[in-house]
């Protein structure tokens, strides 16, 4: 069994927008209900949203043995018809207003929460393996079907570092502010119940007010943002804020700059609260490392040391360790959170363990002399687009076979992806389309009008060559 | 170009809509206003009545009607 809510009884457990306030006793009550509907070892997908019936079918799930895929519930419906074709579910978990939208013609089985359980025709269609606890997608924005496959082991061993490195006890509780399909998110749920605290469900953005009235009036003592949410936060000039109740901010997701780390960082100095920068991953179960706060100011930049239980790295070009500070290496992670592997069709799902707690992180980082590590660079080709990882070639291949017109190649940075083109007359389609296609706001794309995509003689991208 | 016109062509640059649309939106109709369409909008207004909102109406602007009231305490009349 992974969650043990019966312990903490009467305890709250969730505080809702609604006001409505559910203790531990009642959420295993509504988690068991919702999983005695569906047996053991079957595979659900989950259209995640911060509402109880999304959080009560996530434990209820985990603690039943269901193996749930979780997914944004805003998701595209192709890329969801894509997923199920590929990994045919037994049973589909979603709020009611998604089923006709999503033009889903299953049969629902129960309902509860604004949710319902819809019965699809597959049926254990393949072998789940005995160790799986839980799918995530990496980068579900481009519709790419590839999985991350989690053990309760692994989801375990996270949740047992991140709450002795972040301190949580019961009295502590986390507004939602990141999706619960988001690994960091759910990382946040995890530690959170684990430790018998709670949690303040919103839907809300942190760009409405209603949002900050739930955070003052639930006492909420912490919340998570990715570098995006911190840029929001100093727009909405965050320091001047009285939030008396809130005492810890964390970081992940992504390289925050140096200029909003340092902000922060004397912030909380000034404010007397704690923010914690930290690094992870959806193939580390969630989080590796955290910085602890009080060298926020004096490490700025640094994504900290590894957490409880874990160990960091650095190899070459050959896998020979680079053991002097402040040189180069790839960043290679170990720990009992490594993820099993991954999935990229349904066959996959009764493989085990493959990556027996070691994972090669695709950073590349630096240390220096206090032993904390400084991301510096990325080895694939993938960018963060507000915390989200979104795969370049992937985007390529989407908007090729959508515009078979247009020559194209991805490049740019963080939270600002470029689209080269030969056909600037279809620009705005282009931009629109993969706006819609991975649910990102249209901002993080840039269409750039090219007379030709630079290329190798054997037709190969040459993306070093193409204007910043 | 008067001022009811540079607002309205405000949220249809921001979200990429037509005047139309513009007149009824509230916060998340449409997938581009969401919180990072938000931001985009804001900033804007800002540059483009040359003014500075303060985060309680930051956080208080859900709909284009809403803004028009938003604009009258910063000495912008709207329509």
């Amino acid at each position: 069994m992974a969650w043990k809510l019966a312990d903490f009884g009467a305890a709250t457990a969730v505080l809702t927008q609604d006001g409505e306030e559910i203790t531990y006793s009642r959420l295993d009550e509504y988690a068991k209900t919702l999983a005695d509907k569906v047996s053991s070892g079957r595979l659900v997908f989950s259209l995640c949203s911060n509402t109880v019936g999304s959080l009560a079918a996530y434990v209820g799930f985990l603690n039943a043995g269901v193996v749930p895929l979780m997914l944004s519930a805003d998701i595209d419906a192709g890329i969801l018809g894509r997923l199920i074709d590929i990994y045919k579910p037994d049973f589909l978990w979603l709020p009611e207003a998604r089923i006709a939208q999503l033009a889903l013609v299953y049969p629902p089985k129960y309902s509860a929460h604004g949710y319902a359980l819809l019965k699809t025709p597959f049926n254990a269609e393949y072998l789940l393996n005995s160790g799986l606890g839980l799918l995530l997608s990496t980068s579900g924005s481009t519709g790419d079907p590839k999985l991350v496959r989690q053990s309760l082991k692994n989801i375990r061993a996270n949740t047992r570092s991140i709450i002795e490195c972040l301190r949580i006890d019961a009295s502590e509780r986390a507004i939602t502010t990141l999706p619960m399909n988001y690994t960091y998110g759910l990382s946040i749920i995890n530690t959170h119940l684990a430790a018998g605290a709670s949690l303040a469900l919103t839907e809300k953005t942190m760009m409405q007010k209603e949002f900050w009235a739930f955070m003052k009036g639930s006492f909420a003592t912490s919340f998570g943002g990715v570098p995006y949410t911190y840029e929001m936060l100093d727009r909405l000039r965050f320091s001047r804020m009285e939030l008396p109740h809130l005492k810890t901010a964390t970081q992940a997701g992504g390289k925050l700059s140096a200029e909003l780390h340092k902000k922060f960082a004397q912030w909380a100095a000034d404010a007397r609260k704690k923010f914690v920068v930290m690094y992870g991953q959806t193939e580390a179960t969630a989080r590796m490392s955290y910085l602890p706060p009080e060298a926020a100011l004096e490490k700025c930049g640094s994504m900290g040391i590894a957490i409880p239980g874990g160990k960091f790295c650095l190899v070459d070009a050959e896998d020979a360790p680079v053991e002097t500070p402040d040189s180069v290496g790839e960043l290679v992670y170990e720990g009992d959170n490594v993820a099993m592997g991954y999935a990229v069709c349904g066959e996959d799902l009764s493989k085990g363990d493959e990556w027996r707690g070691r994972l090669v992180t695709g950073d590349m980082a630096k240390f220096d002399a206090d032993g904390y590590f400084y991301i510096v660079g990325r080895k694939k080709r993938f960018l963060k687009i507000f915390g989200n990882r979104v795969n370049l070639d992937e985007t390529e291949r989407m908007i090729k076979s959508a515009f078979p017109d247009a020559d194209c190649a991805c490049g740019g940075v963080d939270d600002k992806l470029k689209i080269y083109t030969t056909a600037p007359e279809l620009s705005s389609d282009i931009l629109r389309f993969v706006s819609e296609k991975t649910g990102l706001n249209k901002s993080a794309f840039e269409a750039v009008a090219l007379a030709s995509i630079p290329k190798n003689a054997a037709g190969k991208t040459l993306y070093a060559e193409l204007p910043k | 170009m008067d001022n009811l016109e540079k607002y309205t062509q405000a949220f249809v640059e921001a979200f990429d809509i037509t005047a139309e649309q513009a007149r009824t939106l509230k916060f998340q109709d449409i997938p581009a206003w969401d919180s990072v369409g938000h931001m985009g909008l804001i900033s804007k207004l800002e540059d483009d009545f040359g003014i500075m909102m303060d985060t309680e109406d930051i956080i208080d602007l859900s709909s284009f009607e809403k803004g028009k009231e938003t604009l009258k305490k910063y000495g912008v009349e709207v329509g």
